[in-house]
């Protein structure tokens, strides 16, 4: 396909589509509630879609998808804590200002986490299954305690007052850019070893793919849009603890992916939305809402073991 | 073409290949036979880079290519269809082949590989679309063989191309193999189980036993000789 012809195409007409949904629907959203549910959506399925190409397509069993996350929350909110009152001055300057800010902390945080996630995978990646599972594992938890024992960034008790930037229009869109980017890359000529990788690392190999520089890439992607999530959790929540990164926040966005369906992108997203969701749905039931959320989560393994929404859609099928 | 000199390669404290040397000539159909665990897909996957040797010496076409890691292996020309098939099961057809191309730049000339190979077999271009997990055995290997040959190899490595595939396919599979030798010229290194076809088919053989080299010598005097049949037996 020609140049010319691409950037026309539809995946970009959809980009442009969401992009253009996301900041119309941040009017309509004034509800508090409403835009808490939409801000930890959009974040839930950065970090969903994100892990997919690692966990899914590249089919490397990472558990270390909040750690990255930390990273870049701890980054993000660094910038705009120590960085931002110097630019912004005294009053705390325009809103423009403000988010070019915002953009800055999360695009740095976003690359540290890669930078983080690159340090992890060069020499972790050339474990297969089980250990890499394991490594990715005791590495998030190494983050969370160095995070904790950081006095400047709060300590254990945490780092508050982080100023307010998320908003919906930056969740969706950000979300709406990993969807794209991670979509293209996997439908690309060069994505294709990703899939390769996935299926057969030996044929792989023999047919001259680099597989561990695939899975390094992988990772450092999967890494930088976990960073870019963090950043947008940090400036949402206001408050961040090392502790609300552990390994049980991995497990989470692990069981979005494998719910989804491995390497499905669109199923992927489904879950992420009907994983956060479902609590908001149970919440009458108060007491017993995890027990039947855990439950639910049980059964739709055992009835769907190859995930959720894996149908046989040929043009959807990553 | 390919000269491996006294090659060794260890998992562990365990020698799997003990000091092997043996030669392939440009142009060749040349076998490796023995029985389980003498070393044969060992050998394979360490001419491949697949697996980093011991000791020893591979050099193809003049350069010496013992510790380049296999992408740089298979760019020189030399590719490997990995034994029980391993196509990518989730991809399908087109996909597979178009990833044997992956290290070719010039679209008209993978074209017209694709186009060769499709001619070789006919089977694949009626099954293009479909996902290669769901194909049969023999089409799977045909499409293992199939999507080495997109890379344009000069040398190109089978190990065990009859494994559980129907009987009737195997002759066929085996026809392909000559074909794609005498028609293209490209050298092959022939690793099977199945000794009597595979002596049928090459010029030279090798027999190996828990790693090293039992005996050797041109096909047609290999076939009767008893040691290939202890080789097997353990006798």
């Amino acid at each position: 396909m020609t140049p010319s012809r691409r950037i026309f195409s539809s995946p970009h007409l959809a980009l442009l589509g969401a992009l253009i949904a996301s900041v119309t629907l941040t009017r309509f959203v004034a509800d508090p509630y409403a835009n808490d549910i939409f801000t930890t959506l959009g974040i839930n399925i950065i970090l969903a879609v994100s892990l997919n190409l690692v966990n899914g397509h590249t089919g490397q069993f990472s558990l270390g998808h909040a750690g990255f996350m930390s990273v870049g929350a701890y980054l993000s909110a660094a910038v705009t804590m120590f960085i931002g009152p110097r630019l912004l001055g005294e009053d705390g300057g325009a809103l423009w200002a403000q988010n070019a800010v915002f953009f800055g902390a999360l695009l740095a945080g976003g690359l540290c986490a890669a930078f983080v996630g690159l340090l992890v995978g060069v020499p972790s990646l050339r474990l297969r299954g089980d250990y890499l599972a394991i490594v990715t594992l005791g590495f998030g938890e190494i983050i969370r305690v160095i995070f904790q024992n950081i006095e400047p960034l709060g300590g254990a008790l945490g780092l508050n007052g982080i100023p307010n930037y998320t908003t919906v229009a930056w969740t969706l869109s950000v979300a709406a850019i990993t969807v794209f980017v991670v979509g293209c890359l996997v439908n690309s000529t060069y994505g294709r070893g990703f899939l390769a990788t996935h299926d057969d690392e030996i044929a792989a190999e023999a047919m001259g793919l680099n597989t561990t520089r695939y899975k390094i890439v992988a990772f450092g992607i999967g890494a930088f849009f976990a960073g870019i999530a963090g950043g947008l959790y940090g400036h949402f929540k206001m408050s961040i603890t090392a502790s609300g990164f552990d390994f049980t926040r991995s497990i989470e966005i692990v069981v979005m992916v494998i719910l989804g369906g491995m390497g499905n992108t669109l199923g992927v997203i489904l879950a992420a939305v009907l994983l956060t969701l479902l609590p908001e749905v149970l919440r009458p039931i108060a007491e017993y809402r995890m027990i039947l959320y855990s439950f639910l989560l049980i059964v739709l393994m055992l009835v769907r073991p190859q995930g959720l929404f894996n149908f046989h859609f040929p043009k959807l099928r990553r | 073409m390919l000269t491996v000199t006294d090659l060794s390669v260890s998992y562990g404290a365990i020698n799997a290949v003990a000091g092997i040397s043996f030669e392939v000539p440009q142009g060749g159909i040349v076998t490796l036979l023995g029985g389980n665990g003498a070393g044969k897909t060992t050998t394979l996957h360490t001419l491949s880079g697949l697996l980093k040797p011991k000791g020893g010496k591979i050099t193809f076409c003049g350069e010496d290519i013992t510790r380049l890691p296999s992408h740089q292996i298979v760019a020189r020309g030399l590719c490997h269809v990995p034994e029980g098939r391993m196509v990518f099961a989730n991809l399908s057809v087109a996909e597979n082949l178009a990833m044997g191309a992956f290290l070719q730049t010039d679209k008209a000339a993978i074209a017209e590989t694709r186009e060769h190979i499709f001619t070789l077999f006919p089977r694949l271009k009626e099954r293009i679309k479909q996902t290669a997990g769901t194909l049969s055995g023999g089409e799977q290997q045909m499409l293992a063989i199939g999507r080495a040959l997109m890379g344009r190899p000069k040398f190109l490595m089978l190990d065990e191309p009859s494994l559980g595939i129907a009987p009737r396919l195997i002759t066929t599979i085996f026809e392909k193999i000559v074909e794609i030798n005498r028609a293209q010229g490209i050298t092959i290194l022939l690793v099977e189980q199945n000794a009597n076809l595979a002596l049928e088919i090459s010029s030279h053989g090798y027999v190996l036993e828990t790693g090293r080299i039992a005996c050797s010598g041109p096909s047609e005097k290999l076939r009767t000789t008893p040691q290939l049949k202890a080789a097997y037996l353990g006798g």
